[in-house]
């Protein structure tokens, strides 16, 4: 089975919805409501301090 | 601040905080991409394949070449025809990946300011380059080309012709031990047969070099002569009109 | 003390200039030798002054009115970096005006040594690798001790690390005039100075990693992440197509170690990554913390900006084969090349929005900040030339557009509009809190770059998509008898006003970074001009403060 082969198998298989799942988890994983807080120091990290100007 | 209840997976938040992770994986994340695109080039084979006719360059027209390189040619001029009736009508036959081979570095370029030179060889006589390179407006009222009148000035200076064909094997082309020997009496050969070099071992070990002073001044070997020569043998090497080059390039694989 | 460290410096320098001396005797050819004694002069002068304890940098600091005493960061090297951008900036804009003048009118070519071919690899370079680079590397300097809260991991490696890459830029500008070249675009040094390069490179990264280690703040703020990821990668692609091998060590010239169509998609994967991740990547960088700092807001969409980063540098690697549409590389590369650039849409367009919906709250400055102004209108440059870019890959628009001037306009679009503009506001931002001053000498002044700047753009962009679609038709031209219609020379005669156009735009442009040096010098000096303020309109700066606490308290009584 040539490497092209199964590359075709694999794409009309359900690896590639087990694929797709993994890719929309690992994009929406940072919008899940348990990152709010995080990211929202982590935004503002960059005012924390006052003498950032010198 | 109560410390938030400890998630399943810490995710990206341990990327953001641990460096040598983000970096490690940065590193990876990019290097993908190249991987898939360059390295199939060096072994499939319609990027690797051999076309007849192809051959090195000889050392004055590799001296030639390097002065294209040197005086950044590229920047104006391509050498890469694409498959359209307006380019093929205008420059001749597509330009084929075996075409640039011995081509280091590459010059397909990507601007024309001035036209394509992939098959320049043989269209113009070498007074008419000698003339247009020398003073590109008397030749082309229209040109903004650059004067090169100091290259029929400029004595051609070859250090060390053997080093630079030792070099070019290093990374691949195939000269011969004879030809990297022989390299400094070849330019003299090539650009002023009458001097009582060996020509026909010359011609045979370069097939279809074209051998004859180039700058219109027989008694020295110019800058000029040899930029002349490489530009009156580029796209002449691969015989397109021939019947076996339509056949071969017909059941071409991999297209 | 003061006594071994000097004697110590004399030593190195004499034995720096010994070497070069050396080789600039026994070099292969006389470009090499020139390089050799540009290398003496340095280290002999530099002898000369250590050995006299005589501190040529103190003295430079003097001129330069730079504050003296312990600080809270290591901010030397930002303000070198700073100057050096300025100074290069100009350099490389004058030498941008300079060809586009020879285009028009070619009797400004004065050969050999000023002619269009080695002057324009000093323009890409110059603008690229020596304003750019010094941007990148003054303000990753700035922001990295900020969101790490210490100072730079190793002091003389940062101060090796400016000023090898100063010396990095002189060698590679003195070559291209000299001849000096591999004729690689945008890797044109020749290989002698791209092992200097990368020397400098390392140690680069090794300081920047090295502040990133021994950080007091926990998190490591989205700026970081794309500097991070914008030295590593360049680190790779400067590494792997400039492999080449020199016909003697003693000499300037080398060969490739690839060719042909393997060379074609190094270089092309090197060229378009260049501008991915030293254009783009270390400028989103510059955005990510500039921006949020001069609004007083802080970025939209953290979460979003987690996207945008893994999205846009898994993408840019693959876009590199739209450069050779229709070439001798095989389609299937170029059809991937040509997918990955339309895709590549997405995560350019998530950082505008990302920039420009951090003006939320905070839309009114730019009516009162000239600052605000150009970081708007940076982005909005970004996102205009990255939704032009994946166009101009798509493979049909390409035929028309390839080896035209339209690639320039495009190129141009993006390079001063988001680059130039976003580095000018950078500086600006960093220039007061650099020289320890209130604010800029004018505001006025940086409207008026603002404005002439904007112009230019326009002037140049539109004359040259105007240019390259002129080019385009009329090489394929067929008339009613079925042949060509125009001959080459025809097209270029037809160029001569729009390269006019192009060279007033490219001069409004150096006029505003004239007016910025100027600026620049008197704010430095400590100056302030006494000018109308921006706005008459009613302004009360305690209204205008956004509400920003790290956790929503009581709101305050308005």
């Amino acid at each position: 089975m040539t490497a092209y082969e199964t590359l075709r198998h694999f794409a009309d298989s359900y690896g590639l919805v087990a694929m797709l799942v993994v890719f929309l988890t690992l994009c929406l994983w940072p919008f899940r409501p348990g990152a709010k807080h995080h990211n929202h120091s982590a935004a503002h990290s960059i005012f924390k301090d006052e003498q950032d100007g010198q | 601040m109560t410390k938030p209840a400890k998630e399943p997976f810490e995710g990206h938040k341990k990327l953001e905080r641990n460096i040598t992770l983000l970096a490690v994986a940065t590193f990876v994340t990019v290097a993908i991409g190249g991987l898939v695109e360059i390295a199939p080039l060096f072994w499939i084979d319609n990027t690797i394949e051999e076309v007849e006719g192809m051959r090195p360059y000889t050392p004055l027209e590799q001296a030639g070449r390097d002065i294209y390189v040197r005086e950044g040619c590229y920047s104006c001029h391509s050498q890469m025809i694409r498959p359209f009736r307006d380019e093929v009508e205008r420059y001749g036959h597509y330009s084929l990946a075996a075409e640039s081979m011995y081509d280091h570095p590459f010059q397909w370029g990507s601007k024309r300011t001035g036209p394509d030179l992939a098959r320049v060889g043989g269209r113009y006589s070498d007074e008419w380059h000698v003339q247009h390179l020398t003073n590109p407006q008397s030749v082309v009222p229209e040109s903004v080309m650059p004067q090169y009148s100091f290259l029929g000035k400029t004595e051609l200076e070859v250090p060390d012709a053997s080093a630079q064909l030792t070099a070019l094997r290093r990374v691949g082309v195939p000269y011969s031990d004879r030809d990297i020997q022989l390299a400094a009496g070849d330019i003299e050969i090539q650009a002023d047969p009458d001097a009582g070099g060996d020509v026909a071992d010359f011609q045979q070990r370069y097939p279809k070099a074209q051998v004859r002073d180039f700058d219109g001044d027989p008694s020295r070997i110019t800058e000029m002569d040899a930029l002349v020569a490489y530009l009156q043998m580029l796209g002449t090497l691969v015989d397109f009109g021939s019947a076996a080059a339509q056949e071969e390039l017909a059941q071409e694989k991999g297209r | 003390m003061r006594a071994e460290a000097a004697l110590g410096r004399t030593g190195l320098w004499l034995g720096i200039f010994l070497l070069s001396v050396i080789v600039m005797a026994t070099a292969a050819d006389w470009g090499f030798a020139a390089h050799a004694t540009i290398v003496a002069v340095v280290a002999f002068a530099l002898m000369v002054m250590s050995a006299l304890r005589f501190d040529p940098l103190g003295r430079a600091q003097g001129f330069f009115r730079m504050p003296e005493g312990p600080s809270l960061y290591d901010d030397d090297v930002v303000r070198w970096g700073v100057i050096a951008t300025m100074f290069w900036g100009m350099a490389g804009f004058l030498a941008g005006l300079f060809i586009a003048l020879q285009l028009a009118f070619p009797q400004l070519n004065f050969e050999p040594y000023l002619n269009f071919g080695r002057v324009r690899p000093l323009h890409t370079s110059a603008v690229i690798f020596a304003f750019g680079g010094n941007a990148l590397i003054a303000t990753s300097f700035y922001v990295v001790q900020r969101t790490c809260r210490t100072q730079l991991a190793f002091p003389g490696l940062a101060r090796f690390v400016f000023w090898g890459y100063q010396m990095f830029i002189v060698l590679a500008a003195s070559g291209y005039l000299l001849g000096i070249t591999q004729s690689k675009e945008y890797a044109e040094p020749e290989w002698y100075v791209d092992l200097w390069l990368t020397i400098v490179w390392v140690s680069y990264a090794a300081v920047f990693i090295g502040t990133l280690v021994r950080r007091h703040e926990p998190h490591i703020y989205v700026a970081n992440w794309f500097y991070l990821a914008f030295i590593l990668t360049i680190a790779m692609l400067h590494i792997v197509n400039n492999l080449a091998v020199p016909i003697s060590f003693l000499g300037s010239r080398s060969y490739s170690a690839f060719s042909g169509v393997q060379d074609a998609l190094t270089q092309w994967w090197y060229g378009h990554n260049a501008v991915g991740f030293f254009l783009t990547a270390g400028f989103l960088a510059m955005m990510y913390y500039f921006v949020p700092k001069q609004a007083g807001r802080p970025v939209y969409s953290y979460r979003l900006s987690i996207i945008h980063f893994w999205s846009l540098i898994f993408l840019y690697i693959w876009a590199g084969p739209h450069h050779l549409h229709y070439t001798a590389l095989p389609d299937w590369a170029q059809t991937l090349g040509m997918v990955f650039s339309v895709m590549l849409w997405m995560p350019s367009w998530g950082g505008m929005i990302n920039g420009l919906m951090t003006l939320n709250g905070a839309w009114d400055k730019v009516r009162t900040d000239p600052i605000i102004r150009m970081m708007v209108m940076a982005l909005a440059f970004y996102g205009m030339s990255t939704f032009e870019g994946p166009m101009l890959s798509i493979k049909s628009v390409n035929s028309l557009s390839h080896y035209t001037d339209w690639t320039i306009g495009h190129v141009h679009s993006g390079a001063l509009g988001w680059n130039g503009m976003i580095t000018f506001a950078c500086v600006y931002f960093l220039v007061p809190r650099l020289w320890k001053r209130e604010r800029m000498y004018s505001l006025r002044m940086i409207n008026w770059h603002f404005w002439l700047a904007t112009v230019g753009i326009v002037f140049y962009a539109s004359s040259m998509w105007v240019a390259g679609i002129t080019q385009g038709l009329m090489w394929r031209e067929y008339g009613p008898d079925g042949y060509l219609v125009n001959s080459f020379a025809d097209t270029v005669a037809a160029l001569h006003p729009m390269y006019i156009m192009r060279a007033s735009g490219g001069l409004m442009y150096l006029g505003g970074a004239i007016i910025m040096a100027y600026n620049f010098w008197m704010t430095v000096a400590g100056h302030q001009r006494d000018e109308a303020p921006m706005t008459d309109a009613p302004y009360d700066p305690d209204a205008d403060r956004p509400i920003v606490q790290p956790t929503p308290s009581t709101v305050p009584a308005e």
